[in-house]
This record gives C-alpha cells, sequence and structure tokens, in this order.
C-alpha cells in the first residue's frame, strides 16, 4: 500500500516493558533506525518504518477495546523511504546461537501471529531444557485470516532460511512446518523450498480450530501434551509463527529490522478484501480506504472474528502483532439476545481443552470465581469455539475473560495481603529481638557496675 | 462520535439456535406423529392439539407471573415440543381433561417450577406422563386398537368429539393392550413365551398394534433419530449406550430363559424404546454433558428400562426409567468431566518429562 501521511508507532507493541524513546521530537531519521530501545529483559526496540521527521511523541489510542492511549511515537514519512547504514553479517548460518538471538531482539522482533511476544526471550529457551524441536505454525486456524498463507506461498524459502536459523539459535534438531490442508499453494511452496534440507519437515494438519493454539499444535505434532501452568518449551518444543521466522530472515540475512508486515483486511464490509503489506504504524482507517472503503460494517475488528479484539474506531494503528483487520457487516457478526443455557453441551464437546464452559460461565456469572477455576477457568485459553457454538448465544469468552482478569486481581491482591502480612511480622520481630537486646545490654551494664560497686568496696575495706 | 460498547470475542457464530433445535426435532418427528394420528384417527388428533395447548398455556401462565416476556421464550419452541412428545405417550383415545392437565404439569411442575428453560432437573414430557400414570392408572391404560383414519370402524368428527369430551366408550371390542401390558399379564398367568399368541414383529416395527399415540411405529422414530444425530442435534451418545445396554440385557436373559424372558427385539420395538432413546433421553436440559456422563446415563436408562419392565410393576418402565436417571444427572455431571488439557484425571498439572540423554 501507499506510504500513509503519518505513521503511528507506539512503544508498546509487544507483551511486557514499553521501549523507551532514544529519539527527539524534530529528529530526522532514516529508514531502519532505532527510535526506541527495549525497556528491560521482556520487551523489543521500535523502528522508524520509512525515513522522515519525529513530529512528536505523545499518547494515542492504542490497539485496545478501551480505546485507550498509550504512549505513541509519530512519524511523519519524507517519501524517501531512505535507508540507513546496514551490515549484513557475510554468512549468517555460521553464526553462534547467542549472536543470532541477539540480532533477533535489536530487530524488535516479536510473535507475529498475535501473541507479540518478543522472539528473542524465546530463542533462549535451551538454557532451561533442551530444545528439539523447531515449530514453524502456518496453521491459521482462523478464519477470514490469510496473511500467513499469502506470506508461505509468496516468501516460502525466507520462511525457510528464517527457520533454519532458530532452529541454529535453539540447537534444536528438527523443524516441522506446519500448514492447515486448506493452503495446498502454501503446502507446495514450503515443500519447494524445504527440499535441500532433510531435517525440515512440511506437515500437513486437519483443518480444524484452534490447530493454531500453540499447545495444541505442540501436541498435535509431537503427541506430548504441554503441562497446565507450563510453557511447549517443557516438553522440548518452540512454536514460532510464519511471519517471525520471515522477519528472523530479513533481520539476519538483510540486517532489517522489523519494519512492515502483512495485514489481512477482509470482512462483508470491506470493499476490495486482500492482504496488504502495512509499515508498521499505519492507521487501520489508511487500510481500510486502501482496499476500497467500507460500507454497511456491523464491527470492527483486529485480528480474527475468532479471538481478535473489537476496535472503538479505525484511527488505530496497525503493530507488529496484527495479522488482520475486519470489517465485518450485520450478516457475518450473526449476533443474538442471549437465551438461557439448554445444557446441551455443545460448549463441552467443542472445548480443546477439555473443560466445562457452562459450568464455569454460571459460576462466573454468580461471582464464584474459585469455583470457575475449579471446572478449568484458567486452563482456558480463550478461542472461542464454545461461544460460537452456544445455540443460546451465552457470551462465553466474555465470562472467561471476565473471570480471568478477576481471579488475577484477587490472587495479586492476596499476595500483597501476604506480602504486608510478612513485613509487619518481620517488623515485630525485629523490634522484639532490637528490645531484648536492650534489655540484655542493660542487665550487662547493671551487672558490671554492680561488680564494679563491689571491687571498690573491697578494695575500700581491704586497708 | 457514537460510543460503541466494546463486544467480547468471538464476533461470528455458528448457524446454531435453541429455536432450530426444537424446530429439527419436531421435524423429524412428523413422520411417526402423521402415522399414529392416521392409526387412531380422529380422538388422536384431539389428543395432540389439547396435550400442546396444556403445555403452551402452563408456559405462558408462568412466564406472565415471573414477569418475563412470553414471546421471547414461547419462540424457542420448547414448551411446544414438551406438550407434543407427551401427546406421543399418552393413551391416543384420552379424555380431553388428561391431555390438557398432562401438558399443563408437564410444564408447569416439570419445568417452570424449577425456573423454565435450562433449569429443571427432569424432562418435563415424562414428568407429566408419570404424573399422570400415578394418578389415573386406568385411563392412562386404555388403549384401544388400531382403528385408521377413514376405514371402516374409524370413528368420525362427532365421534371423536364424544370420546375426547366423555371418553371411551366401555366396550371391549374397542380396547386393547399393549404388546407389553399383553406379555406381562400372559407370563403372570403362567405361560411360557413360546405358548403366548404374540404380535408379529413387523407390526411391532412398523407400529400396527395398540399403544400410545405415538410409540407404536419402532421404524419411523429410529428414522427420525438418525437423522436427528445426522443432522448433529442430538449425539449418537446416550441413544448408543441406551438402546445397546437393553439389546445386551434383553438378550442375556433371553438366552438364560427363553420362556419367561422376550427376545432383544421385543424390547427394543415396543413400548417406546425408541421414542425414549433418541427423543426424551436426549433431552439436553436433563442429560449429562460429557461423552462419559452421556454414556453412562444411556447405559443406566437401558438397565432400569429393562429391569422395570422385567420385574416391575409397570410394563411401560421406561418414563420411570428416565427420570430415576435424571435425577442423577448433576451426580454425573459432577464427577465425569473431561480431562484438561495438560492435567491429569485428578487435575493436577502433568509433570515435566525429563528429556533423556
Amino acid at each position: 500500500m501507499a506510504m500513509p501521511e503519518r505513521l503511528y508507532l507506539p512503544l508498546r507493541q509487544h507483551v511486557g516493558v514499553p521501549a523507551e524513546p532514544v529519539v527527539q521530537v524534530g529528529a530526522r531519521v532514516h529508514k531502519g533506525q532505532l527510535l526506541a530501545r527495549s525497556g528491560g529483559p521482556i520487551s523489543a526496540p521500535i523502528h522508524a518504518s520509512t525515513s522522515g521527521v519525529i513530529a512528536d511523541i505523545t499518547e494515542f489510542t492504542a490497539p485496545h477495546p478501551s480505546g485507550l492511549a498509550g504512549p505513541t511515537i509519530i512519524l511523519d514519512p519524507d517519501g524517501e523511504d531512505r535507508w540507513g547504514p546496514r551490515n549484513p553479517p557475510a554468512d549468517p548460518f555460521s553464526l553462534e546461537p547467542d549472536e543470532i538471538a541477539t540480532r533477533v531482539g535489536a530487530a524488535g522482533v516479536v510473535g507475529m501471529g498475535g501473541a507479540a511476544f518478543p522472539s528473542a526471550v524465546k530463542l533462549d529457551s535451551w538454557r532451561r531444557r533442551p530444545i528439539r524441536t523447531l515449530i514453524i505454525n502456518g496453521a491459521e486456524c482462523e478464519p477470514y485470516l490469510t496473511c500467513d498463507d499469502r506470506l508461505m506461498r509468496e516468501r516460502a524459502s525466507g520462511v525457510v532460511d528464517g527457520a533454519r536459523l532458530m532452529m541454529r539459535a535453539l540447537g534444536a534438531c528438527q523443524v516441522m512446518l506446519a500448514v492447515e490442508a486448506n493452503k495446498p499453494e502454501a503446502l507446495a511452496s514450503l515443500a519447494e523450498a524445504a527440499r535441500d534440507y532433510a531435517y525440515i519437515e512440511v506437515r500437513r494438519l486437519p483443518v480444524r480450530y484452534p490447530n493454531g493454539s500453540a499447545q495444541h499444535l505442540v501436541t498435535l505434532l509431537t503427541g506430548s501434551e504441554v503441562p497446565a501452568g507450563g510453557r511447549s518449551a517443557d516438553v522440548g518444543a518452540v512454536v514460532y509463527n510464519v511471519a517471525t521466522a520471515h522477519a528472523v530472515y530479513r533481520a539476519l540475512v538483510h540486517d532489517e529490522p522489523l519494519l512492515s508486515r502483512v495485514v489481512t483486511v477482509d470482512g462483508g464490509a470491506v470493499t476490495h478484501p486482500g492482504n496488504l503489506e502495512v509499515p508498521l504504524g499505519a492507521l487501520v482507517e489508511d487500510l481500510l480506504r486502501a482496499a476500497g472503503g467500507v460500507s454497511g460494517q456491523d464491527r470492527l475488528i483486529i485480528g480474527g472474528p475468532m479471538m481478535g479484539v473489537m476496535l472503538p474506531h479505525a484511527r488505530v494503528p496497525v503493530v507488529k502483532g496484527t495479522s488482520g483487520i475486519l470489517a465485518l457487516s450485520v450478516a457475518e457478526t450473526a449476533r443474538r439476545p442471549t437465551a438461557p443455557c439448554i445444557r446441551c453441551g455443545r460448549c463441552v464437546q467443542a472445548c480443546p481443552c477439555g473443560l466445562v464452559p457452562l459450568e464455569m460461565a454460571a459460576r462466573v456469572r454468580t461471582g464464584d470465581l474459585e469455583g470457575a477455576a475449579g471446572y478449568g477457568l484458567e486452563d482456558c485459553i480463550n478461542c472461542g469455539a464454545c461461544a460460537y457454538i452456544c445455540p443460546s448465544f451465552v457470551p462465553l469468552t466474555q465470562y472467561f475473560q471476565h473471570g480471568q482478569g478477576g481471579l488475577k486481581a484477587r490472587r495479586a491482591a492476596v499476595r500483597k495481603i501476604e506480602a504486608t502480612r510478612l513485613l509487619a511480622e518481620r517488623r515485630s520481630a525485629r523490634l522484639a529481638r532490637e528490645a531484648q537486646r536492650k534489655a540484655e545490654e542493660a542487665a550487662q551494664r547493671k551487672a558490671a557496675r554492680q561488680k564494679q560497686q563491689a571491687a571498690k568496696a573491697a578494695k575500700e575495706g581491704a586497708p | 462520535m457514537s460510543v460503541i460498547s466494546p463486544v467480547g470475542s468471538p464476533h461470528t457464530h455458528a448457524a446454531v439456535s435453541v429455536t432450530r433445535t426444537m424446530g429439527l426435532v419436531m421435524l423429524t418427528l412428523l413422520p411417526a406423529t402423521a402415522y399414529g394420528l392416521w392409526l387412531f384417527g380422529w380422538p388422536a388428533i384431539n389428543t395432540l392439539m389439547l396435550s400442546i395447548l396444556g403445555a403452551v398455556l402452563g408456559e405462558v401462565l408462568c412466564l406472565w407471573l415471573a414477569g418475563r416476556s412470553p414471546g421471547f421464550f414461547l419462540a424457542d419452541g420448547s414448551a411446544l415440543l414438551s406438550g407434543w412428545l407427551l401427546a406421543l405417550t399418552l393413551p391416543p383415545w384420552a379424555p380431553w381433561w388428561l391431555a390438557l392437565g398432562g401438558g399443563l404439569t408437564a410444564i408447569v411442575l416439570g419445568k417452570q417450577i424449577y425456573g423454565g428453560l435450562g433449569q429443571n432437573l427432569f424432562n418435563p414430557a415424562m414428568v407429566g406422563r408419570v404424573a399422570l400414570l400415578i394418578s389415573f392408572p386406568v385411563q392412562m391404560t386404555q388403549f384401544v386398537a388400531p382403528r385408521p383414519l377413514f376405514s371402516a370402524d374409524a370413528p368420525g368428527l362427532l365421534d371423536a368429539l364424544a370420546i375426547t369430551l366423555h371418553g371411551v366408550p366401555v366396550n371391549d371390542g374397542v380396547t386393547g393392550a399393549t404388546p407389553l401390558n399383553y406379555l406381562k399379564t400372559e407370563l403372570s398367568r403362567g405361560l411360557a413365551i413360546p405358548d403366548i399368541p404374540g404380535h408379529g414383529l413387523e407390526d411391532l416395527f412398523l407400529g400396527n398394534a395398540a399403544g400410545s399415540l405415538g410409540e407404536t411405529s419402532a421404524v419411523l422414530l429410529l428414522l427420525g433419530g438418525l437423522c436427528l444425530v445426522g443432522l448433529r442435534v442430538i449425539r449418537w451418545s446416550v441413544p448408543l449406550a441406551m438402546l445397546g445396554s437393553l439389546a445386551l440385557l434383553a438378550a442375556s436373559m433371553h438366552g438364560l430363559d427363553p420362556d419367561r424372558y422376550p427376545g432383544v427385539s421385543y424390547h427394543l420395538f415396543s413400548g417406546a424404546a425408541m421414542l425414549g432413546a433418541f427423543y426424551i433421553a436426549t433431552d439436553p436440559v436433563t442429560s449429562p454433558v460429557s461423552t462419559r456422563g452421556q454414556l453412562l446415563f444411556g447405559v443406566g436408562c437401558g438397565v432400569l428400562t429393562y429391569a422395570i419392565r422385567t420385574w416391575g410393576n409397570y410394563p411401560e418402565g421406561l418414563g420411570f426409567a428416565i427420570l430415576l436417571m435424571n435425577a442423577a444427572t448433576p451426580l454425573l455431571d459432577h464427577y465425569l468431566r473431561p480431562r484438561v488439557y495438560g492435567r491429569d484425571g485428578r487435575g493436577s498439572p502433568l509433570r515435566v518429562r525429563r528429556p533423556g540423554p
């Protein structure tokens, strides 16, 4: 798409701590220049998507249903799209694992499937336990979204190279490129790109939501289940999205930080749906305009229809984890009033995690969050399969998100109370020790005085 | 700018609804019902109408008392279906008060007392039927031999009204016993099964026998039920477990003593086994939600049905069996949950396996 008038780069486009700006307002920047550095161990830097001038660093609406603002760098492109100096390594495939992870981190690569977890952090998983399998997630199981499909079809060799680099960083011995069977072209081009590498296996997945969920993908491909509360690294596997693998390839082979991504613009209200390569920081309204505008829109969504979040309006920037922009029409959202639960159990059959959604929702409704946790509230991945199939239109996922938030807040409050109690106990113990020490010192002084007096008396009485 | 209230994910929905579910159930019931109406004539049509009327009246009354909008809740079709199902289990020539009162009882005592749709512990239609069976055993077991509509001895429209309003004329030539009832009586007279002149298997299967309005044609109910399974309106688990356990028990007992215990086909194709297995026991509200729970529930229904039919006082024991298992449903739901991903059967996180050297 054409470069927009203005780019809005939020300092927080990832899970973890926001990035810290290193440029001043008014500064002239070139494409790929560091604008904000990583804010901590779990964070990611932000780079200039194109060359231009920093117009402002201010609060701007974040891509979040609340519509609340977050600190954002505003960049006015100069239209030249001028790169700064780049120093790609001579042979990226011979770099040390640490070096690969460092470069991936410096390039600001985060999980592009939507989770937006800093990729470099995950590349260090091998320090905790050996990693056997690297899984590249091209399942793209959400309806509507086709950005990964296009990427795999057209840039398969980049994906494969990124996967090879990450495999080296992780010390893994095999790569699985997992794609759902409904993308035959992507499967073919990946197989072609990976033909020379015996350790890369292209796996055809059944078409079933939510196969793209990391832990379910691990189970599908390796047979091991990720323990509750654990990570896929616990069973020797690490999962990255295909777009992330491609970004890693760009970062290492071309020394290009993450500056753009492929975004699906779709939905019944969009005039010309399609996939666009979008500079990070472009507004949703820019994308919709590029897709020919919208008409008859009922709901604007960032992400897929199953797990995406609703946007308050279109003046929200595209960030690293934005896989799709959907403008859905009334017919697609199929909004209906909630009817009583008839306990049909469809949600139980649909749940990929083995939970009992109807019981969880009933408990969240009455505020019994611990009871809901007993049915697995904290194991819920919010995939939305239960709410999708519910014949009574109960907003199950909404209940669970509410319940999980409440449970988190409650647990945090309990931890705080516990910490306060511990501090108070320590303080009273310390005070008691102090008092005891003082009493003992006083007793010693008294004893010494008495001894002295006794000695004096004896001395005076002796002659 | 207008304020948009955020809506949680998912942002799309499958083409399912309670109304659609109930509608499909009714659609698949049509053939068996139409056959029953044809078989037993105008009085049966009256019975069906009155039962549905009672159920809908009960629903409207309770919703109105509870201050809810009757339109929204009636639209789901659940009251209509309960009345319909109840009618299928009534004697076809039932007096007007039996059908009407049954429908009212089913909805008021069986469903609305608990708080309406989704809250009831017992299947409303079965509550209605069992309440009638215990309260009015005579009227509830006055079955007529089939007299197809427009046949020579079928009652006309006016005769039918008289039957509905004043009851079946006492005339032994008209009434008949259901196959199960008949067998029970003959057995209690000390006869062995091979000596009892029974109904042919085709009659049972096709439904050309005395019995309740819609229970007689096993084949139409079976086809309707299979359609429901195929359309994924109901699951295979409950019908399979129920009919399977009933068949297994019948086969083993028949094998042990063929003189006293009738065979498999007799149990499967008579006395509402098909109706119960596909349409009553699968009631979503009153059956368990997990597959394991549904299987155990179905087995319980099958075993209890056989036990009550064979050793109990009620040869048509299916209603009791289902109600008893309805009572067990909360317990089954509590103990037979699916295993949570990443956890063992007791709910603790799976242990992390140390990778081999």
